[in-house]
């Protein structure tokens, strides 16, 4: 099927070459200004090739049926979005000294201009993610997008599935009160029963048989600096895959039965 | 490649020998364009090896470093009985402020037994929460998950696998000092420490091997 072509926006002006006024003669001495939006993008574009890359991407077609349920993965990227940017300026408060970091906890959260509600944002949105990472799994699997030519991106989703765990397994030791001291303490237990390699898993996480002075900066890492990087990085490769291999149609709306059809379906 | 080379630098002399295979000449048992691939890949996995490996090794090195023996008086040997525990607490690691502070329950060993003093970790063996001593009941609990060790620190209930570790004891000047935590079998043989929720004892000893960080049993 033919899309109108009015829907998707037309190729960009070339911006003018220097030397020249585009073919304007002087006539209005305002027309430099009002182009120059318009020769901001374009110099942009001639540059970067990114309008086709923008109109390829956000243009696309996807199959008939698609609804709601397929907005699922957008809304935990931005979920991820909230955790990131909430995350940058929680660190420019927070201390990852055992000594020092449930003090700078609760001066972030009582003291600092709308320090509650940035905590807020993170400690709530970690939730949301979860939450909407499942939703957008089951979405996956109940719809069989997961099938050929697809798996390798639902290899790439639950690698990033793990990675979001690993962030909340981390995250929740560092306001360090009771409930995140302990709650880590039986978490990075239940690695060690791994066999063979979980008590070394264990050492590990913790830098050492003990909690110590290294653990909480550790986890700290972890949890702002390997793991974001990882997920983010998988985050482009998701995406690349759903733009490169498009989005499934609802098992509900079938293909046509045609003669030709019937006998693939038969063989 | 050839033809392009050919067309900027006009016909190929007479002179030179025609390589055969293609990109080969005479005695050479790898092409140049082969050698310098090679060799880049080389240089460049070397350069990547020598960033990479120390890091890994920071990251790691904490699982080989055997930490120093630390012996800490908890209190004179008058104050510990032998029918019930005396709970201490003590630092166990230095410079994390509270965090580092545990408990163990203390009394005096009974003739049988060969240690003078027996101090039991509070440190469950399931997960590794705190349990406390109920005195009235003779018995261990943890409120987590609610295990239950009886007066010994052997399991009588609930989800651990081992029975409660303990810490060595000694007496100097009159001081009863507590020294490198131990695990212990079910039949209360020492071992090496393992961590909460590993078992121990018999072929145990060697799916969850001890690290180089955890002290000798003694």
């Amino acid at each position: 099927m033919k899309l109108p072509d009015v829907l998707i926006p037309p190729p960009l002006k070339k911006p003018h070459k220097p030397g020249t006024d585009n073919g304007r003669n002087g006539a209005d001495p305002l027309a430099p200004v009002k182009d120059a939006p318009a020769d901001l993008v374009g110099w942009l574009d001639e540059r970067t090739g990114g309008a086709s890359f923008l109109t390829g991407m956000l243009y696309r077609k996807v199959p008939k049926g698609t609804n709601w349920f397929y907005t699922l993965g957008s809304a935990t990227l931005f979920a991820f979005v909230v955790q990131a940017t909430t995350g940058v300026f929680l660190a420019m408060y927070y201390d990852p000294s055992p000594t020092q970091a449930y003090a700078s906890v609760t001066h972030l959260t009582n003291d600092v201009f709308l320090g509650e509600f940035v905590r807020g944002m993170h400690k709530w949105g970690a939730s949301v993610m979860i939450i909407l990472i499942y939703l957008h799994m089951a979405r996956t699997f109940i719809f069989g997008a997961y099938k050929y030519p697809r798996e390798l991106n639902w290899i790439i989703g639950v690698t990033l599935l793990i990675l979001t765990m690993i962030m909340g397994f981390t995250g929740y030791l560092l306001p360090f009160d009771q409930r995140s001291f302990w709650a880590t303490v039986v978490g990075v237990n239940i690695n060690g029963t791994g066999p063979f390699i979980g008590p070394y898993l264990s050492d590990f996480l913790r830098a050492g048989a003990e909690f110590n002075a290294a653990t909480l900066p550790r986890f700290y890492a972890i949890h702002m600096l390997l793991v974001p990087g990882l997920i983010i990085a998988l985050i482009g490769a998701h995406l690349y895959l759903v733009v490169k291999l498009g989005t499934t149609a609802p098992p509900w709306l079938h293909p046509k039965r045609t003669k030709t059809t019937v006998r693939e379906e038969r063989v | 490649m050839a033809d392009a080379a050919d067309k900027t630098n006009g016909p190929t002399p007479e002179a030179l020998p025609k390589s055969e295979p293609a990109g080969y000449f005479e005695g050479e048992a790898m092409s140049r364009r082969r050698a310098f691939t090679v060799a880049g890949q080389a240089v460049g996995g070397l350069a990547g090896a020598i960033i990479v490996l120390p890091a890994v090794g920071f990251a790691l090195a904490p699982i080989f470093k055997e930490p120093d023996e630390v012996w800490e008086s908890v209190g004179p040997t008058s104050r510990f009985t032998a029918d019930t525990y005396k709970p201490v607490v003590f630092t166990l690691v230095e410079g994390i402020g509270e965090a580092g502070k545990t408990t163990a329950f203390v009394r005096k060993g009974t003739s049988a037994g060969n240690d003078p003093y027996i101090a039991i970790s509070t440190r469950c063996a399931h997960l590794g929460c705190p349990v406390n001593f109920v005195a009235a009941a003779k018995s261990f609990v943890c409120p987590c998950h609610g295990g239950v060790y009886d007066f010994e620190g052997k399991v009588i209930g609930g989800p651990p696998v081992r029975p409660l570790d303990r810490f060595q004891t000694r007496v100097r000047n009159g001081q009863v000092q507590i020294g490198p935590r131990y695990s212990v079998t079910s039949h209360l043989q020492p071992v090496r420490y393992r961590d909460p929720g590993e078992y121990t004892g018999g072929i145990w000893n060697y799916i969850y091997p001890p690290r180089p960080d955890t002290p000798p049993p003694p």
